[in-house]
């Protein structure tokens, strides 16, 4: 069971996630101490392994740096459900192996602080708090296939010469 | 149904006749952009893995910027590590300090972006070559260690978004303000995932690096990637600029290519645009926001760092002196060299500002004019989100290089019509 992190808010933007000021790093333990810094101080410090953070439209949006998802994977977040992912952050997630969900209902239906279970094989959210179970699509196959192998570069190894 | 200018280089790229937005394609790439930030992290990645390869060195191009010169010790270990590996593997265009610049500003000014290509690189702004009528997006650290050592990846076909831009810009009113205007009336995700095709007759009084100032903040909008079509004002840019392979195929949307939206600007209204903190999509015309005192200004980046938006400035600041901190900061050494040389430092010096070495520096809140709590940033970059330049208590406003002069004279945000 992990516990969410609401943060009933759009356009939570890379510099949010992880400020530029620490980019001169790419350590992901290292980077995963200023997880959510300028956001939400407090973050860090309240999150155990396997939280999950939950966020409205276009989570991630901005620049292009992996960071902001080492940052995530660094505070051993579970998985971000958002009613919507800006492109890039989205697409670095997949090649970093992280399964993100996309949901239009999850905000609407979790509070801050609720024991939430997900059954990723069957695209289903179940709010043990409220005993609500919402439903969202799971990623593309090939999505999948890609985090199953590990990320991209896994992915890549088993095709390449 | 015919196909966007988009779908044919994607097309191309992939090896097939035709695609259609939606479809999953391996496209073969033709350039890759590396930086300082994301390309370390990229070739470690590829010595762990094994698989320490580049698919072409002569078609990775590479400069150090955000950080450069190193700011501090940690930046200083990236940029060594980025340039052992340049090195090692004879990167045929790689640009150390003295060459490096402003990765966005450098590509084109040294003749590495040609129509009809697909390029990608290890940043966000990188939508800014699509100018040039190329497929141009922004990637992450692992996407861009797979292409460095295939040059392949995947891409999902966008759908396209046309932006029909009508009209003479008036006297004041710059490429800067058409894409806030753009940003604020679609938002930051009103583009989400798709391309943005700019077409339109205010295209043709505009010079390849105005264009590219608002290809550039296609990623502002969430667009995948930023194009524009071809003309003789490109031609002429590239016979100036294209030095080593000179050839390129020009492409063009059917006449039948299907849009999934198409937004019309008629840019002989618009006005002097500034965006409030802390989304690009705060703009207002520069009337709404006028008098609100500031603490800096600061003209630069991959968005207004080329020589053309530094002559604005200096038209505006010439004989005048500003009343807060101002920078300056050329985005390449040749920039640079051509501000010095056409009298504009003396310009800029006489009015109390600084000028900066080429560097992304402040605009990404690295160094190089970081704000305190409290401040205000009157600024030509490309984003204000919380914190972007400096304390998360900062705010910072995005303008036109002639907005961010005139605003640099009064202490207080300005219309540069004024000076003019």
């Amino acid at each position: 069971m992990a516990r969410a992190h609401v943060y009933k808010r759009d356009h939570i933007n890379t510099d949010e996630i992880i400020p530029a000021r620490y980019l001169n790093t790419d350590d992901e333990a290292e980077l995963a101490t200023h997880c959510l810094e300028d956001l939400d101080a407090d973050f860090i410090k309240n999150t155990k392994p396997g939280d999950i953070m939950v966020a409205g439209d276009d989570f991630g949006c901005g620049s292009s740096r992996e960071h902001a998802v080492w940052a995530i994977r660094g505070a051993k977040v579970g998985t971000v459900i958002a009613k919507t992912f800006a492109r890039i952050f989205y697409r670095n997630a997949i090649d970093c192996g992280f399964y993100l969900i996309e949901s239009a209902d999850a905000l609407d239906n979790i509070n801050d602080g609720d024991n939430i279970e997900i059954d990723y094989d069957n695209g289903v959210i179940k709010n043990i708090t409220s005993g609500k179970d919402i439903t969202f699509n799971p990623l593309p196959d090939f999505a999948v296939e890609i985090i199953k192998d590990g990320g991209l570069l896994e992915h890549i190894k088993k095709t390449m010469k | 149904m015919g196909m966007t200018i988009t779908e044919k280089i994607l097309a191309r790229s992939a090896g097939k006749d035709k695609v259609t937005a939606g479809d999953l394609i391996d496209a073969n790439i033709d350039i890759v952009m590396c930086h300082d930030v994301t390309t370390p992290a990229a070739i470690s990645m590829l010595q762990e893995k094994g698989i320490d390869r580049v698919f072409d060195a002569e078609k990775i191009v590479v400069t150090p910027d955000h950080f450069q010169p190193a700011k501090d010790i940690k930046s200083a270990e990236l940029h060594k590590r980025l340039d052992t590996w340049a090195k090692k593997k004879n990167i045929k265009y790689y640009y150390p300090i003295g060459k490096a610049g402003v990765c966005h500003a450098l590509l084109p000014e040294q003749g590495h972006i040609r129509p009809g290509e697909v390029i990608v690189g290890g940043d966000s702004h990188t939508c800014t070559y699509g100018a040039f009528g190329a497929f141009s997006s922004g990637i992450g650290s692992t996407d861009l260690a797979a292409v460095i050592a295939t040059g392949q990846l995947w891409f999902k076909v966008p759908q396209s978004i046309k932006f029909v831009l009508k009209g003479s810009l008036p006297k004041g009113v710059y490429s800067k303000d058409i894409i806030l205007a753009v940003i604020a009336r679609i938002g930051t995700d009103g583009a989400l995932y798709k391309a943005m095709e700019f077409v339109g007759d205010t295209l043709k009084d505009m010079t390849m690096e105005a264009r590219m100032t608002i290809t550039n903040m296609a990623i502002e909008a969430g667009g995948k990637n930023g194009i524009m079509p071809f003309d003789e004002i490109t031609k002429a840019y590239l016979d100036e600029h294209l030095t080593n392979k000179k050839e390129y195929t020009v492409f063009e949307s059917d006449a039948d290519a299907e849009y999934c939206q198409i937004e019309e600007f008629d840019c002989s209204k618009l006005e002097p645009m500034v965006a409030k903190p802390h989304l690009p999509s705060g703009g207002v015309a520069v009337g709404e926001v006028e008098g609100m005192a500031m603490d800096q200004s600061y003209i630069g980046s991959c968005t207004n760092g080329r020589i053309e938006d530094l002559r604005i400035a200096a038209e505006i600041l010439k004989g005048k002196t500003v009343k807060i901190r101002t920078l300056i900061v050329p985005a390449t050494p040749v920039i640079w060299k051509m501000a010095k040389d056409e009298g504009l430092f003396d310009i800029f010096y006489d009015a109390g500002c600084v000028i900066a070495a080429p560097t992304c520096g402040a605009c990404l809140g690295g160094f190089m004019g970081i704000l305190a709590s409290g401040e205000k940033c009157i600024s030509t970059t490309n984003r204000n989100f919380v914190g972007r330049m400096g304390s998360p208590e900062s705010e910072v406003y995005l303008a036109s290089p002639a907005t961010a002069a005139a605003s640099a004279i009064e202490g207080k945000i300005t219309d540069p019509r004024k000076y003019m």
